[in-house]
């Protein structure tokens, strides 16, 4: 009996932290759609360039869309976002909070193994 | 802790407290990594001793606490530096001017506070982008447009205090300032005023006149140091209903002469009032929307090869470009209004053309009609067709021409803009891309493509600028020598008389002055007068446009 109540608890935590997880995600989802998307998107003539410059940059080694890596690291998400790269420029918390880059960071890591 | 020049810490201390106690303690950034963001990623001092320090960040969300926060400054004698949305990339970002001082990041104040759908107007804080206001007119069916600069998450604010421009009307709108109508302004003392028929106790017209009663000072809060803005007022336009593009080809490198003259005739006569675009195909310019691939053919290549700064010879070229239908110069023209009009007024072009210009030869487009649907959304911006920022729609897809790519596979950290103005005729223009040319050449400035292949954009109706990006490296010792360049070449064309239209912050110092040497620099002078009077603590925005408060001028004389 002990066990199953236990058992229960972890299941109903484990429940609440997914639904942690997709909260977070949607609201990653967001702010990734309002800021990094106009770049990061298709790579079409209407694109700021940052998926085309990936691509350039990777040249298919990884996926040039950030939203289908893997392998990006939640430091390296920030020190870009923080500081810029080679031509993209940097935000700042008024544009985008602490707390809305971890939810972009755990947006884009939502595939990592 | 960093703190302003000639601030002890413990008032800096205790201004901070101020501060938070006006805007609320998590709106006063001073950890490095949070104030660190106001620095300039495309700073042509990155990383040198001169690149402004910036102790703090303040972020009010009201003209009031704006007001409070002004007020202690004063008290303290701490600098700040006003920024609406601070995306100013390649003239300077969100950092200020002056080391040292704390920047006033006005981003969260981003109300649409009117939208008067008939007379075709809003009232708009600093914070309002191009984006934000786009879709509070989708969202909410108003049948509104606007000029849109290439980065749209710009502000309306910004943009027009340092006299940006745009792609739209040529009537007002793509030369931001002219539109607007009706600022409300913190002054250095924390006073709040506001301009035009807002002065009154009481006005009705805010946003339909420019003019109150008596002088009008708007002029003095664009590219200057002389207030905080917190509202301004935009004229805009009804939404579009139809807008047609047209080109017209021209096959002789002396056609130039006539075809400027024509273009200026028929934008003051507003025959079109969308931009007009110019490409020269046969010496390789590459636009968007036209002839967007570079020169690969030898025989082509071999004709262009620029010999001592020479402009490579027309009469070859010319007969090449026959051989092949390669126009020696393009107009790009575009229309809006409704197509019943544009048709027309398109019409009318085409017979002056034909008339004047023999061997001119024309491309009509499919005209569009408002709203667009999805499928013709989806083709604006590809290759041939015209831009989202020529109808007023927003996109970021200018950067995609600075970043990497397979064209630029190496691209630098940023760029900084160097953008002459010169008159708006053939042989005006004919010389300025030799003088830029030779002189770049000189300087050993490294550009994307040689100065024959770029036209000036003709923003304003009756001057071309020659806008270029010159690259912004990671190596301090190749921006040193960049800034030397720059400042030499902004002399050599004041010189002649090609002033620039607006400027790079971090250069301000070194070339404001060039362009205001009349008399003994009497306007340099009236403008220290100016700031004297309405800043005595000196603390708004010191040294942009090179106007600084009497205690610095006396520290940088000495
Ligand atoms: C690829 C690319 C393309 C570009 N294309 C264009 C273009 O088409 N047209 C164009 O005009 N520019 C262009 N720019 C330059 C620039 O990025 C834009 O003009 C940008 O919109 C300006 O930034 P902002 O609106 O955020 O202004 P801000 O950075 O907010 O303001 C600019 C300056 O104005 C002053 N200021 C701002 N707000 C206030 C206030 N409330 N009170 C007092 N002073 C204030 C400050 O000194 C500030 O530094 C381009 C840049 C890049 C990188
Ligand atoms: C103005 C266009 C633009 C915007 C907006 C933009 N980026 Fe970028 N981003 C780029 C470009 C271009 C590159 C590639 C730079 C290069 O060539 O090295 C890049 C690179 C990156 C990288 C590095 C990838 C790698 O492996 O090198 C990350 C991470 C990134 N961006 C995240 C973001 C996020 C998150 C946002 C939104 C908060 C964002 N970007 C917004 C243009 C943009």
């Amino acid at each position: 009996m002990k066990r199953l109540i236990l058992l229960s608890i972890l299941a109903a935590s484990m429940g609440v932290a997914e639904a942690d997880d997709e909260k977070q995600h949607a609201r990653g989802k967001a702010v990734y759609g309002k800021w990094c998307l106009i770049c990061h998107g298709e790579d079409n003539g209407s694109s700021g360039g940052g998926t085309r410059a990936l691509k350039v940059l990777y040249k298919g080694v990884v996926p040039a869309k950030l939203e289908d890596r893997t392998d990006m690291t939640p430091e390296f998400i920030k020190t870009v976002v923080r500081q810029g790269q080679a031509g993209m420029p940097n935000f700042r918390y008024t544009e985008i909070s602490p707390e809305d880059l971890e939810a972009v960071i755990a947006y884009l890591r939502r595939n990592n193994k | 802790m960093r703190t302003p020049d000639g601030v002890s810490e413990s008032d800096f201390r205790k201004a901070l407290e101020e501060f938070a106690n006006i805007v609320g303690s998590q709106w006063v950034f001073t950890s490095p990594e949070a104030v660190d963001l106001y620095r300039d990623v495309y700073s042509i001092y990155r990383n040198e001793p001169e690149e402004p320090v910036i102790p703090a960040a303040i972020a009010p969300y009201t003209a009031e606490e704006v007001q409070a926060v002004v007020k202690v400054a004063n008290r303290y004698r701490i600098p700040l530096y006003p920024i609406s949305t601070g995306k100013n990339l390649g003239y300077g970002g969100p950092s200020p001017v002056y080391s040292g001082s704390l920047v006033l990041d006005l981003k969260r104040m981003d109300r649409i506070l009117n939208v008067d759908v008939q007379s075709a107007t809003v009232l708009v804080e600093p914070g309002v982008s191009f984006y934000q206001l786009y879709e509070y007119f989708e969202e909410n069916n108003i049948p509104l447009t606007m000029d849109i600069p290439d980065p749209a998450w710009g502000s309306l604010v910004g943009h027009a205090l340092d006299r940006g421009l745009a792609h739209t009307y040529s009537q007002y709108g793509r030369d931001r300032w002219s539109s607007r109508c009706g600022m409300e302004v913190v002054l250095p003392t924390g006073e709040l005023i506001r301009t035009g028929t807002g002065a009154a106790e009481n006005t009705a017209i805010w946003q339909d006149h420019q003019y109150g009663m008596g002088p009008q000072i708007d002029g003095i809060f664009a590219q200057s140091n002389y207030g905080v803005v917190t509202k301004m007022g935009f004229w805009l336009r009804p939404a579009h209903e139809g807008f047609r593009r047209g080109r017209v080809h021209f096959a002789n490198f002396d056609d130039i002469h006539k075809m400027l003259e024509l273009d200026t005739r028929l934008q003051n006569m507003e025959v079109y009032n969308g931009m007009a675009n110019l490409g020269t195909p046969l010496y390789g310019s590459m636009m968007p929307g036209m002839h967007e691939k570079p020169v690969t053919d030898p025989e082509h290549l071999r004709l262009l090869e620029i010999k001592d700064s020479k402009r490579p010879d027309p009469g070859p070229l010319a007969r090449y470009g026959k051989e092949n239908r390669i126009p020696f110069w393009v107009l790009d023209l575009k229309y809006h209004g409704p197509n019943s009009i544009t048709k027309a007024q398109w019409e009318y072009t085409r017979d002056l053309f034909s008339r004047e210009v023999p061997g001119c030869w024309f491309t009509e487009y499919e005209p569009l009609t408002f709203p667009l649907d999805k499928a013709t959304m989806d083709t604006l911006n590809e290759p041939g067709r015209v831009e989202k920022v020529h109808l007023g729609i927003p996109t970021l897809a200018r950067f995609a021409s600075v970043m990497r790519s397979e064209l630029n596979p190496n691209p630098d950290v940023g760029h900084l803009w160097f953008a002459p103005m010169v008159p708006k005729n053939g042989t005006e223009v004919l010389k300025a891309q030799e003088v830029l040319q030779r002189e770049t050449d000189r300087l050993g400035v490294k550009l994307p493509f040689p100065y024959y292949a770029q036209m000036p954009l003709f923003w304003y109706p009756r001057v071309g600028i020659f806008l270029a990006g010159w690259q912004v490296s990671p190596d301090p010792k190749v921006n040193q020598r960049t800034r030397e360049q720059y400042i030499e070449l902004t002399q050599i064309c004041a010189d002649l008389g090609w002033t620039e239209y607006r400027a790079p912050a971090p250069l301000h110092k070194d070339i404001i002055g060039m362009a205001n040497g009349f008399n003994d620099s009497a306007m340099m002078k009236f403008r220290n007068t100016l700031k004297d009077a309405i800043d005595p603590n000196g603390i708004i925005s010191a040294g942009r446009y090179d106007v600084w408060p009497k205690h610095l001028r006396e520290e940088r004389e000495s």
